[in-house]
């Protein structure tokens, strides 16, 4: 199992993660060890076997229809690294 | 008075030989004379002092209950309202969370006093604690030593006495094992059995707090105030909590104990093997029947760990990107800039290796090879659990296959250092109860058995342990330099 | 010269009408200064988990008991996974490889009477994003999280259409559909109802389909239907041209009338679907979905089947009427109240009515004419009180709130005329005063009929019965 630089490049663009060549030769090496080790997987057949999510065999609980949340904008907004008339800002985003 | 268990404490903060405040003040001392362990992220002096003044108003007004007072501390994954909550990231080095998580609030409510935020390897992800952006811990046994990871800082900071109770979480072992490491007890409950509302995600199918303590009496008091139905975490287990201390003294004649081949293979260091023997012939002592069983996809369980665990991680920690919360990087050019800057500043090496691992792994053409091969074993794993427990109560063997390892001694290859949770993580892909029990010591070094549960036997383990304490004093271990009177006090 | 066809198939969003939102207690109301309404778990803040809202469960599975889909007893939530500021965690919950509902179908009328079925591939429940602000500031783009996590189902249609026109009454058959559920109030400009139209063409008579586009963001009727036939043109020209259509999303500009590609789309998306750890799966028990069936309200085909057996009405009529329910009710009860036919009260509702709707821009919730004023005016006319011509004047006075029918006609005189006599003496002064027309008449030229109508009509202000001026002019004139 060996990892492309290409598919480095790839991965760290769908992460959102900077990685320069160097690093992106580290991560193909590294990546691509992990990996191969990982498929040690296929060892076992698993045709048969239904893939299990969630450790527990229980089913999702519903909430009532309510509303008991208030205005906190305040608050959470003391931690944002940048806000302006009560909204969070970003770099000017072109569609 | 470090030594003293919870219900001694507790016994004390009754009959007015100490104050919750003298109390605190003597661990925040300790805590503070023992910084070169770094197994606090955040010290809260004050607000301590504050809360143990409440306990103690509380305690002479006699509405207080059994950990009133007691001193603790929360691994720095537990959102708390108002105070700085890193997850060891310097993602979150600046964040002050606006929130209580659930086993925070709990714990507030059952009148503890939060001494500090422990170290931890940063999002959890770690058996060393050395992937903190705050240093790594120290082992207190010998400071060249890992402690374990990730809850390394509660474990140390237990094991050192520099607080009675500490909280942790568990993805893959990440409370064992640091716990076998430092020579305390520590238990990973039933998956759903303690709310994950407000503690940061590493892997939400897998994570799960629990009680770090000196002895499992003391992890049945905190294990008692953090368990229960949560409406606000859907994977909250709606069971009533039996009362775990009581559950402590029944006899363990007849309970039969499964010993899986594959925890006693290539790879455990013999002098482990060696004090495991001695802890099945103790239980064989007390009438346990010993049972050999097989749990065959043992060794596929960790490479299942990490692709489930990376694969929930990269998507979890996605909410990172410098927008709302957290480190965001200086002057960015463009909204692209802003997400690979602040994200590649904010991580550290080993969070950003599994990001990648598990971006790689549900992307396109990959899923079902990965991810979806991993869900597979994962059931595998799981059946051969029920199967077990078909006909034994408990799975007995090695918390981890050696004592604690020098700090770098596997920083250079993670495969290494992932094979070191081999007998801890597939407790998590089945979602089963486990507890770590010091049994021993090598070179100077704890040792850990870990005993496994069926779903909800919390009660059971911990009866199990206790007894197992009853009889041994290894859990009475002090790390030299930590013991009374080596702190000028 | 090739015969291209227009393979067109939408997915609506639907924002549902719940209290709070989708998984978490923040509220879902319109409006709000930004992001009072983004609660933590809103917000995606760290440690912070969702809850299911039984509510959107509800109204989703109503939705698909309305298109004869399969509901299902087992869905799943899973992560859609992309970066995008308006979007806090970095993954929408959505549910991708077992929604909840599933093969549903839908018809609607075209043009010339047909029936035409449309497939609904799949409905299923997501959370809505936040909202990006361009034009707020001159460097940055602000984000209001207000809308994210308002429940959403998104409804995806088989590639089944072949016009802009059929897409649109596709579209609004869905529309009408929510809105009788009450599960959606479907305001467009609000954002509450939009459509992603899915746009490709091929040679007529062609099994396989072309490359298609997608248009993102449609938030009208006209938008979508003017975009369709934009995006149709110009994939014709490029194929005709001897080029290539390039699999994009592209973007409607409501000012040019034109779509273009989407720069921050370009990239090929990977969205890494899973399912959500944090959810578990939803499970619908049959005796919830057989509750909910029995309180499903009349939907608009039976309702327009019914008007058709009850009032005698056309189908198109039939149809027109039962596209909202608030029409609906309108009719019924103006119909209840009248003794005039089913018909006259439909040409009204269409008529005068719906065109001071619009010219008012309101709703007929609103009208300043009830529906049982309506029925008062329309009694007046199959009476004979009052002509057709004159009951829209009295319409008119109604809508500006003058009173009812009957005060206005008292008030004003409108009383039609309908004493012999009295229209005897209009006739006789009206062929007095015309010895020239009726010399004409009489010679053979029977046009003139018209004019002395006219001219007894506007002697008499128009209140003259009509049929019995004609009578009397007729038995005159012999």
């Amino acid at each position: 199992m060996s990892i492309s630089l290409e598919e480095v490049l790839n991965i760290s663009h769908l992460a959102r993660l900077h990685v320069d060549e160097e690093q992106a030769r580290q991560y193909a090496a590294d990546l691509s060890k992990i990996l191969a080790w990982v498929q040690q997987m296929n060892q076992v057949d698993t045709r048969e076997v239904v893939p299990m999510a969630h450790p527990l065999d229980v089913v999702q609980r519903l909430r009532e229809d309510k509303v008991t949340e208030t205005d906190q904008r305040e608050k959470f907004q003391t931690i944002a690294p940048r806000t302006d008339k009560g909204l969070y800002l970003v770099p000017k985003v072109i569609e | 008075m470090e030594n003293l268990s919870v219900s001694q404490l507790a016994a004390g903060l009754d009959h007015g030989e100490f104050s919750s405040v003298e109390l605190t003040r003597h661990f925040l001392h300790r805590m503070q004379a023992h910084g070169e362990l770094n197994a606090f992220i955040t010290e809260m002096d004050e607000s301590a002092i504050v809360q143990a003044r409440r306990a103690d108003q509380l305690i002479k007004e006699k509405k207080h209950g059994p950990l009133t007072g007691i001193p603790l501390a929360h691994k720095d994954i537990f959102c708390m309202d108002g105070t700085r909550t890193s997850c060891g990231s310097r993602m979150l080095d600046q964040f002050v969370a606006p929130y209580d998580a659930t086993v925070v609030q709990k714990l507030g409510q059952a009148g503890c006093v939060v001494l500090g935020k422990t170290n931890m390897d940063e999002f959890a992800m770690g058996s060393s604690n050395e992937n903190s952006y705050f240093g790594p811990v120290k082992n207190p046994w010998n400071p060249g030593h890992v402690p374990g990871g990730s809850s390394g800082g509660s474990a140390a900071a237990v094991a050192a006495r520099l607080v009675p109770l500490a909280t942790g979480t568990d993805t893959g072992g990440s409370i064992r094992q640091p716990a076998a490491l430092c020579g305390i007890t520590g238990l990973k409950p039933t998956y759903g059995r303690v709310s994950r509302y407000g503690m940061i995600a590493y892997a939400s199918s897998l994570d799960q707090a629990g009680p770090l303590a000196k002895s499992a009496q003391d992890c049945a008091y905190l294990l008692q105030a953090m368990a229960g139905f949560d409406s606000r975490d859907s994977t909250s287990m709606d069971e009533p909590v039996p009362a775990y201390t009581q559950a402590l003294d029944q006899p363990l004649q007849g309970r039969v104990i499964g010993i899986p081949d594959e925890y006693f293979g290539a790879g455990l260091k013999p002098e482990v093997q060696d004090i495991m023997a001695q802890a099945i012939d103790w239980a064989e002592g007390q009438g346990c029947i010993i049972q050999p069983i097989r749990l065959p996809n043992t060794e596929l369980a960790i490479p299942a760990y990490y692709v489930i665990a990376t694969a929930e991680c990269s998507s979890n920690l996605s909410r990172f990107d410098g927008i709302r919360f957290g480190h965001r990087c200086k002057a960015p050019k463009d909204l692209h800039d802003l997400y690979r800057r602040s994200r590649s500043e904010g991580f550290g090496t080993e969070v950003k290796r599994r990001i990648m691992i598990g971006t790689y792994a549900l992307s396109a053409g990959y899923y079902d090879a990965y991810y979806l091969k991993a869900q597979q074993i994962r059931r595998l794993i799981s059946t051969d659990f029920s199967k077990a427990f078909e006909t034994v109560d408990f799975i007995l063997g090695p918390t981890a296959p050696e004592p604690a390892f020098r700090i770098g001694e596997k920083t250079d290859d993670p495969v290494t250092m992932y094979l070191s949770d081999i007998y801890t993580i597939s407790v998590n892909l089945a979602g089963l109860p486990a507890i770590s029990v010091p049994c021993g010591m090598h070179e100077g070094l704890p040792v850990g058995m870990q005993l496994i549960g069926n779903y909800l036997t919390e009660d059971r383990l911990l009866n199990f342990a206790h007894q197992y304490q009853l009889a041994t004093d290894w859990h009475r271990q002090c790390p030299p330099g930590f013991a009374q009177g080596s702190v000028d006090e | 010269m090739i015969r291209w066809e227009a393979v067109i198939g939408l997915e609506i969003h639907v924002q549902l009408a719940t209290q709070s939102k989708i998984f978490s207690a923040a509220s879902t109301a319109f409006g709000a200064e930004p992001n009072t309404q983004a609660c933590a778990v809103d917000l995606g803040l760290p440690g912070v988990l969702p809850v299911l809202n039984l509510e959107a469960v509800r109204m989703a599975v109503m939705f698909g008991l309305a298109i004869d889909a399969t509901i299902a007893q087992h869905s799943v939530f899973a992560r859609k996974n992309y970066f995008y500021p308006d979007l806090p965690k970095g993954y929408q919950i959505s549910q991708y490889e077992l929604p909840i509902v599933e093969h549903g179908r839908l018809e609607i009328t075209l043009d010339d009477g047909v029936q035409k079925v449309i497939g609904i591939t799949r409905a299923h429940l997501e959370e809505d994003a936040g909202k990006s602000l361009h034009e707020e500031f001159d460097e940055f783009t602000g984000v209001d999280l207000n809308r994210a996590g308002t429940p959403l189902i998104e409804v995806v249609s088989e590639p089944d259409m072949r016009s802009a026109k059929e897409a649109i009454l596709y579209m609004k058959k869905i529309h009408s559909i929510v809105r009788y559920l009450g599960i959606s109030d479907g305001n467009m400009q609000e954002g509450s109802f939009r459509c992603d139209a899915n746009v490709s063409i091929r040679p007529a008579g062609d099994a396989g389909y072309g490359t298609r586009t997608e248009i993102k963001n449609l938030n009208s009727f006209r938008f979508v239907e003017r975009a369709i036939d934009f995006e149709i043109g110009r994939q014709t020209a490029v194929l005709e041209d001897g080029g290539e259509i390039a699999q994009e999303t592209r973007l409607y500009d409501d000012v040019t009338g034109e779509t273009r590609s989407m720069r921050s789309k370009e990239e090929a998306n990977d969205y890494r679907y899973f399912p959500d750890p944090d959810l578990l799966p939803v499970v619908i028990p049959q005796d919830m979905v057989e509750a909910i069936r029995g309180q499903l309200p009349e939907l608009p085909s039976e309702k327009a089947t019914r008007f058709c057996t009850q009032y005698g009405l056309d189908a198109h009529d039939a149809e027109t009427l039962a596209t909202s329910r608030e029409l609906a009710e309108y009719f019924e009860h103006t119909a209840r109240h009248t003794d005039a036919k089913a018909k006259l009260v439909v040409n009204w509702i269409t008529g005068e009515l719906s065109a001071a709707l619009n010219q008012d821009h309101i709703e007929i919730t609103e009208s300043p004419v009830s529906s049982t004023m309506l029925a008062g005016l329309l009694n007046r006319i199959e009476d004979g009180t009052i002509s057709g011509k004159i009951a829209k004047d009295v319409f008119r006075s109604m809508w500006t709130g003058e009173g009812d029918a009957d005060t206005i006609i008292e008030s004003r005189g409108l009383r039609q005329i309908t004493d012999d006599s009295e229209i005897e003496r209009l006739v006789d002064q009206v062929l007095q005063d015309n010895p020239e027309q009726v010399e004409q008449f009489r010679s053979g030229k029977d046009k003139v009929f018209g004019f002395f109508v006219g001219r007894v009509m506007k002697l008499s202000q128009g209140k003259a019965n009509p049929k019995q001026v004609n009578g009397l002019l007729r038995k005159k004139l012999k």
